[in-house]
C-alpha cells in the first residue's frame, strides 16, 4: 500500500463516530482501493473516546485525533485549521467530509484556504482516469450535475446516507495518532440550544409522516401525529409548514433539512418539489395523499390516494387497528 | 452601520419540476416559457435580515446583484424592499464561476464600493445550490463568517448569531467586519410597499464591469473556477404509482392500509 490517497473528517458524538463518518470511510475505502492507497481520517472533538479505534474498523489505515476541550463545540476556525494541517502533513489526492452542520460549514473554509475546487452534497463518487467525478443535485434536485476538480487535493462533502459505511471489522489495524494545529480565532461560542422534539428521532424512524403547505395550520397535523405514533414512526413536514410554525422547524426534510430514508414514508397535502424530494427519495416505500392529482409527489410516490387526508387518514387508521 | 447584501437572480424555484428543462449540449438550463426570474429565496431572507438590523440601527443598506440577463424588475425588489443601494455587476468574463472564483469577483466588487461592516448572503442559491460563496467571501476579506443564521444581531461593535444545526441551534459571536449566511428560519422576508416599489423605480442601479470593480479576469467566472462542470442532465425516475381508486375517501383510506399490508410494508 501507498501513500495516503484520501483524508476523510470524521465528527463523532459522546465518543463515538457518528454514523455519516462511518459511510464516509466506506466511499473512502472504494476509492482509495482502486487506486492503491491508504485512507486517513481526522477527528476533532472533546473527549472522542473510542472513536479512533472504531474509525480503523470502519476501513481507516491511519487516523489523526484532535481531542481537546476547546474542541468541544465546532468552532469553524479551530477545526479547519486542524484539517489544513492534516491536509499538509499528509498531501492526500481527495479530502471528504460530511454535509452536515458541521461539514457544510468547514470543507468551504478548507478549500478556499488550500485554493482548492470543492464540490458540496455530493451523492456519488466515482473514479475515471484517477480523478474523482462528484454527482451532485443541482437547481433543487431538477438536475444532476457531475463535476471534477481541477485543483489538488479534490474536495466533495457528500451526503448523510448516500453512501454505504463497511462492516464494522474490529480485527482492522491501523495507526491512531494525534495532530494539533494553532489557530486565529475569531468565532466565539456562546451556547448550543437544542430543540429536538421528543419522541423517535426524524433521521432515524422507519416510518415518517410528512405533511407539506395543504396542512394549512398546526391542528390540521393532529391526524398525521396520530398515524405515526400508532406506526412508531416520526412526523416532519416541507419548508411551508416549518416556516409558518405549524411544527419546529428541526421537522423539515429536504435538501436544507433532514435527509430521511425510512421503509415508510407517507407525504400528505404536499406537492412534492424537488427540493423536498432531495431529502426523502432514499424511502423504500412512498405514499402520496393529495387532492389534486397532478402533484409532482405523485411521479415519485409508490402508491397514491388522491382526496382529502382529513377524510382518508382517519379511516386508514382505523383500518390498520383492525387489521392488528 | 454599512451592510452589503449579495442577491441572485435565479429561475423561480417553486416553478413545476415539470417546466424545468436543460440544454445538454451546452451543459445549461434550457429558459422555459413561463418560469419566472426571481431573487434567489435565502437571499430575500438575506435583505430581511439587513432591513431588520436598519430598522433597529441607522444603517445602509447596498445590494450586489452579479449576473448577465438581469431583470430590471427582479434585481430591483431589495430597494423596493427598503435596501438603499442596488450594483449590478455585469461581464460575461464573470460567468460560470465556482465557490472560488465567484467569492473572488464579488469580494473585489464589495472592497470597490465602499466600506463595509457587515455582508449577509443567503445560505445557498437555489440554482446550483453551492453553500460556499458567503465563507469564499470572508475568507477573501481575511474577516469572520457565520453560517446558516435564524437570527443576526449587532451588539457593540460585534454580531450576535443563531446559527442552525441537526438538533437545534448554536449562539455565536464574531467580531465586525464579517459575513453571516442566512437561511429559511430566519422567517418570511417582508413585502415590498407601494411606497417602496415607486421609490424603487426612481432609483438608479449602478453597474459596473469586471474591469469598474478592479477584478482580475483570470481568477473570475469560469476562467478562475477549480471546479468543472462535465455533465448536466436530469435524473431518471422510474417512479410507478399505483392508484388506489375508490368510491370515498373512507373506503380509499381502508383500501390503502389494506395495500400496505399485502405488500407487507405495515
Amino acid at each position: 500500500m501507498g501513500e495516503i490517497g484520501i483524508l476523510t473528517v470524521s465528527e463523532c458524538t459522546d465518543g463515538a463516530l457518528d454514523a455519516i463518518s462511518a459511510e464516509l470511510l466506506g466511499a473512502a475505502r472504494k476509492l482509495a482501493d482502486e487506486l492503491g492507497q491508504k485512507v486517513a481520517t481526522v477527528i476533532i472533538g472533546s473527549g472522542v473516546g473510542d472513536a479512533g479505534k472504531d474509525a480503523v474498523a470502519y476501513g481507516a489505515d491511519e487516523v489523526y485525533v484532535a481531542d481537546d476541550a476547546k474542541y468541544a463545540n465546532y468552532q469553524p476556525e479551530a477545526y479547519a485549521a486542524v484539517v489544513q494541517q492534516a491536509a499538509k502533513d499528509l498531501s492526500p489526492a481527495i479530502i471528504l467530509a460530511g454535509q452536515t452542520s458541521i461539514g457544510r460549514d468547514l470543507a468551504p473554509r478548507v478549500a478556499f484556504k488550500l485554493q482548492t475546487g470543492l464540490s458540496t452534497d455530493c451523492i456519488s463518487l466515482k473514479l475515471d482516469a484517477g480523478r474523482m467525478i462528484m454527482s451532485r443535485a443541482v437547481y433543487g434536485g431538477n438536475a444532476m450535475a457531475d463535476y471534477v476538480s481541477e485543483s489538488d487535493p479534490q474536495m466533495a462533502t457528500v451526503r448523510v446516507k448516500s453512501q454505504e459505511a463497511l462492516a464494522k471489522d474490529d480485527s482492522r489495524s491501523g495507526d491512531v495518532k494525534t495532530i494539533a494545529a494553532d489557530a486565529d480565532i475569531k468565532t466565539a461560542f456562546i451556547e448550543k440550544v437544542t430543540e429536538e422534539v421528543t419522541g423517535i428521532k426524524l433521521e432515524d424512524a422507519d416510518v415518517v409522516v410528512c405533511g407539506g403547505r395543504g396542512i394549512g395550520s398546526e391542528e390540521g397535523f393532529e391526524p398525521l401525529n396520530e398515524l405515526a405514533k400508532m406506526l412508531h414512526g416520526a412526523v416532519g413536514a416541507t419548508r411551508p409548514p416549518c416556516d409558518n410554525g405549524w411544527i419546529a422547524s428541526t421537522q423539515q426534510i429536504g435538501l436544507t433539512g433532514k435527509i430521511v430514508s425510512p421503509t415508510l414514508y407517507f407525504g400528505i397535502a404536499l406537492s412534492g418539489a424537488s427540493q423536498h424530494i432531495a431529502g426523502c427519495s432514499g424511502a423504500k416505500n412512498i405514499v402520496a395523499i393529495n387532492k389534486d392529482d397532478e402533484a409532482n409527489i405523485f411521479n415519485v410516490a409508490h402508491y397514491g390516494v388522491v382526496g382529502d387526508y382529513k377524510k382518508i387518514l382517519p379511516a386508514l387508521i382505523a383500518k390498520v387497528k383492525e387489521l392488528g | 452601520m454599512n451592510i452589503v447584501v449579495c442577491c441572485k437572480q435565479v429561475p423561480d424555484p417553486e416553478a413545476p419540476p415539470a417546466s424545468f428543462k436543460i440544454d445538454a449540449a451546452a451543459n445549461k438550463v434550457a429558459p422555459a416559457p413561463g418560469v419566472n426570474q426571481v431573487i434567489s429565496p435565502f437571499d430575500e431572507q438575506a435583505i430581511e435580515a439587513a432591513l431588520r438590523i436598519k430598522d433597529g440601527q441607522e444603517s445602509t443598506v447596498r445590494v450586489i446583484s452579479m449576473g448577465t440577463d438581469l431583470v430590471s424588475d427582479v434585481v430591483k425588489k431589495p430597494l423596493a424592499m427598503g435596501a438603499d443601494e442596488l450594483y449590478l455587476i455585469q461581464d460575461e468574463a464573470l460567468n460560470d464561476g465556482d465557490g472560488i472564483s465567484t467569492a473572488y469577483a464579488l469580494a473585489t466588487a464589495i472592497k470597490k464600493i465602499g466600506e463595509y461592516d457587515l455582508i449577509i448572503c443567503g445560505r445557498q442559491a437555489a440554482d446550483w445550490d453551492v453553500g460556499q460563496t458567503g465563507v469564499g467571501i470572508a475568507e477573501e476579506l481575511g474577516i469572520a463568517c457565520v453560517t446558516v443564521a435564524k437570527k443576526v444581531e449587532v451588539v457593540d461593535g460585534k454580531v450576535r448569531v443563531e446559527r442552525v444545526v441537526a438538533d437545534g441551534y448554536e449562539v455565536v459571536e464574531v467580531p465586525l467586519p464579517a459575513v453571516v449566511t442566512v437561511s429559511n428560519e430566519l422567517g418570511e422576508p417582508r413585502y415590498a410597499t407601494l411606497k417602496g416599489i415607486m421609490g424603487a423605480a426612481k432609483k438608479q442601479a449602478t453597474v459596473m464591469s469586471a474591469a469598474d470593480i478592479g477584478a482580475d479576469t483570470a481568477k473570475t467566472g469560469k476562467a478562475g473556477a477549480k471546479s468543472k462542470l462535465l455533465k448536466l442532465y436530469i435524473p431518471v425516475r422510474e417512479g410507478k404509482c399505483e392508484m388506489i381508486e375508490a368510491e370515498d375517501p373512507a373506503e380509499a383510506g381502508a383500501l390503502l392500509a389494506q395495500k400496505l399490508r399485502e405488500a407487507k410494508v405495515l
